[in-house]
């Protein structure tokens, strides 16, 4: 045949209901047979109007609602709503020591058990469901250490202005360290299971490669900024609460199975990031001290007048919250920027390309939560 | 359990009605629609995994609407999902049933004062079982399921009133 063949592109839809979107996102994809050549994100399917509501309920009555905002990582969105507002009360030297620690140990239990669902759920998609069985089994003893805590499996409301609700139950130190000492082989035994796996390292190697610059570029941050090499971490370099005293490092992105910020890099620093909250945490079980755990606060705080940024690092990233007082009862702007969200943006220039199979991997690597996302 | 009709009148005979055997087999493989929007989803998630091990009740997650016979709505229904959800129901073969999952589901829940939330997945979809909190635990969501399943068994499948 001499005449050409007429070709089109063919435009298909993935999602909002789809088992490896991680929930309800969509793409609008444009194909060059297996191949994607164009790729348009649809958010908002998830988009709860958080920010509206927090115009209408009380300072205090907004931390439920942190909880949702992103619930694989409740603690850490806590935390990083309370202690906005306490920098904007200006009763930061305020909190009790001890209700300091008690932050840390919690939020990094919640990013271990959020990494361990972010890795799961990358082998998931990748088809291997083993290790994802594996996580949530693990993930079951940090929701009883957390439920022992505060009483909820995910949603705490634990962290509260001004410190803690409660004080941790007496068997709460021992366990968690009993938990660490037999979770740190798990996760050595899981990284045997299939991150060292070569068909795994195949299918995550060379694909999605975010050069460092690219990165800066679409401000990527948390894990998969590092992942493109660039040693930045909020606790490390903008610290709050106990962790300048804390010992630990940074994992980054080193291009072990290929490229530099490839789909293996941003995971590898995940699983090496688990390590690191459990070398935080053990050092917190030594310092931990005793005394107060709440530090006085009125039931209804009535902010002054202002406006604070605050920033803290949650396992999707850089979560910063914008609060703007008039120094009523409820906040008259909130803001909220979230890693997800970043993450999102640059999945239209990396999944140029690539082939529909790797999309999968892609939104896998990056981690995106969907209402982190919409919020 | 009055499931089969124990009556053997010689060997490998089993006498029972068509309605009590079919009802036996669809209660027991409730095969749910793995559509988890928010906060639920993880419970549903950890659910589905060792410890609550929603497959000793023979239900399997399935991807397709096709093929699936229960549909758990698990997490806040948008006004932008709604529309799906409906699409997605409408696929489902009959007969096909609803689990609300959580308080979002439900009534809003939490987020029922926002603009762009559905107050109630029943407002869209016809709901068989509702189920509090937010999320639930676990153990909830396998005792909604086995209420589920008592409801099934129920039902007049051949013998429906006309």
């Amino acid at each position: 045949m001499t005449s050409a063949l007429k070709t089109e592109y063919l435009t298909i839809n993935m999602g909002p209901q789809h088992p490896s979107t991680h929930g309800v996102i969509r793409f609008i994809l444009k194909t060059d047979g297996e191949i994607i050549y164009e790729c348009d994100p649809d958010v908002g399917y998830l988009h709860r109007g958080i920010e509206k509501i927090a115009e209408s309920v009380t300072w205090q009555g907004f931390v439920p609602y942190t909880d949702r905002v992103d619930y694989v990582c409740a603690m850490n969105s806590n935390l990083s709503y309370c202690m906005a507002v306490e920098k904007l009360m200006g009763m930061e030297t305020e909190i009790p020591k001890r209700a300091e620690y008690i932050r840390v140990i919690v939020s990094e239990l919640n990013r271990i058990s959020s990494h361990a669902v972010a890795i799961g759920a990358a082998d998931m998609d990748m088809g291997a469901f083993t290790p994802f069985v594996h996580f949530l089994r693990e993930r079951e003893h940090i929701n009883d250490l957390l439920e022992m805590a505060c009483g909820a499996r995910l949603t705490y409301n634990y962290i509260c202005i001004g410190g803690v609700h409660n004080d941790l139950p007496p068997a709460f130190l021992s366990k968690t360290a009993e938990f660490l000492d037999h979770f740190e082989i798990v996760v050595e035994q899981i990284n045997r299971l299939i991150s060292y796996n070569q068909i795994f390292i195949k299918r995550f190697a060379n694909v999605a490669v975010v050069p460092p610059k690219m990165a800066i570029d679409y401000n990527l941050v948390g894990p998969n900024l590092r992942g493109s090499g660039i040693k930045f971490d909020v606790r490390k370099d903008k610290p709050y609460s106990v962790y300048s005293d804390l010992d630990f490092d940074i994992p980054i992105g080193s291009g072990r199975a290929g490229t530099l910020g490839d789909c293996y890099d941003r995971y590898m620093v995940r699983v090496e990031e688990i390590r690191e909250s459990i070398k935080i945490i053990r050092q917190c079980l030594k310092q931990i001290p005793a005394g107060e755990t709440k530090a006085i606060v009125k039931s209804t705080i009535k902010p002054p007048k202002g406006h604070v940024y605050f920033r803290t690092e949650t396992p999707r990233g850089d979560t910063g919250y914008f609060l703007y007082s008039d120094g009523k009862t409820s906040p008259t702007r909130l803001k909220i920027r979230t890693g997800s969200f970043t993450g999102m943006s640059i999945i239209p220039e990396i999944a140029r390309g690539v082939f529909i199979a790797d999309l999968v991997a892609i939104i896998g690597s990056l981690d995106i939560v969907a209402p982190e996302l919409d919020r | 359990m009055k499931t089969l009709y124990n009556k053997f009148e010689s060997d490998n005979i089993v006498l029972t009605s068509l309605d009590h055997l079919v009802n036996l087999a669809r209660a027991n493989s409730m095969w749910y629609l793995l559509f988890s929007t928010a906060c639920c989803g993880i419970e549903l998630m950890q659910t589905g995994g060792p410890r609550g091990d929603l497959e000793r009740f023979g239900s399997a997650p399935r991807a397709v609407p096709r093929t699936a016979d229960l549909m758990l709505v698990a997490g806040t229904i948008t006004l932008k999902m709604a529309e799906r959800v409906k699409i997605l129901y409408e696929q489902m073969a009959e007969p096909r049933y609803v689990i609300s999952m959580g308080s979002c589901a439900n009534s809003g829940g939490l987020f029922q004062s926002a603009y762009s939330v559905l107050d109630g997945v029943d407002r869209v979809i016809p709901v068989d079982i509702y189920l509090p909190g937010c999320p639930p635990r676990p153990e909830a969501l396998l005792s909604a399921l086995i209420d589920l399943q008592k409801k099934v068994k129920k039902e007049p499948y051949f013998r429906k009133k006309k």
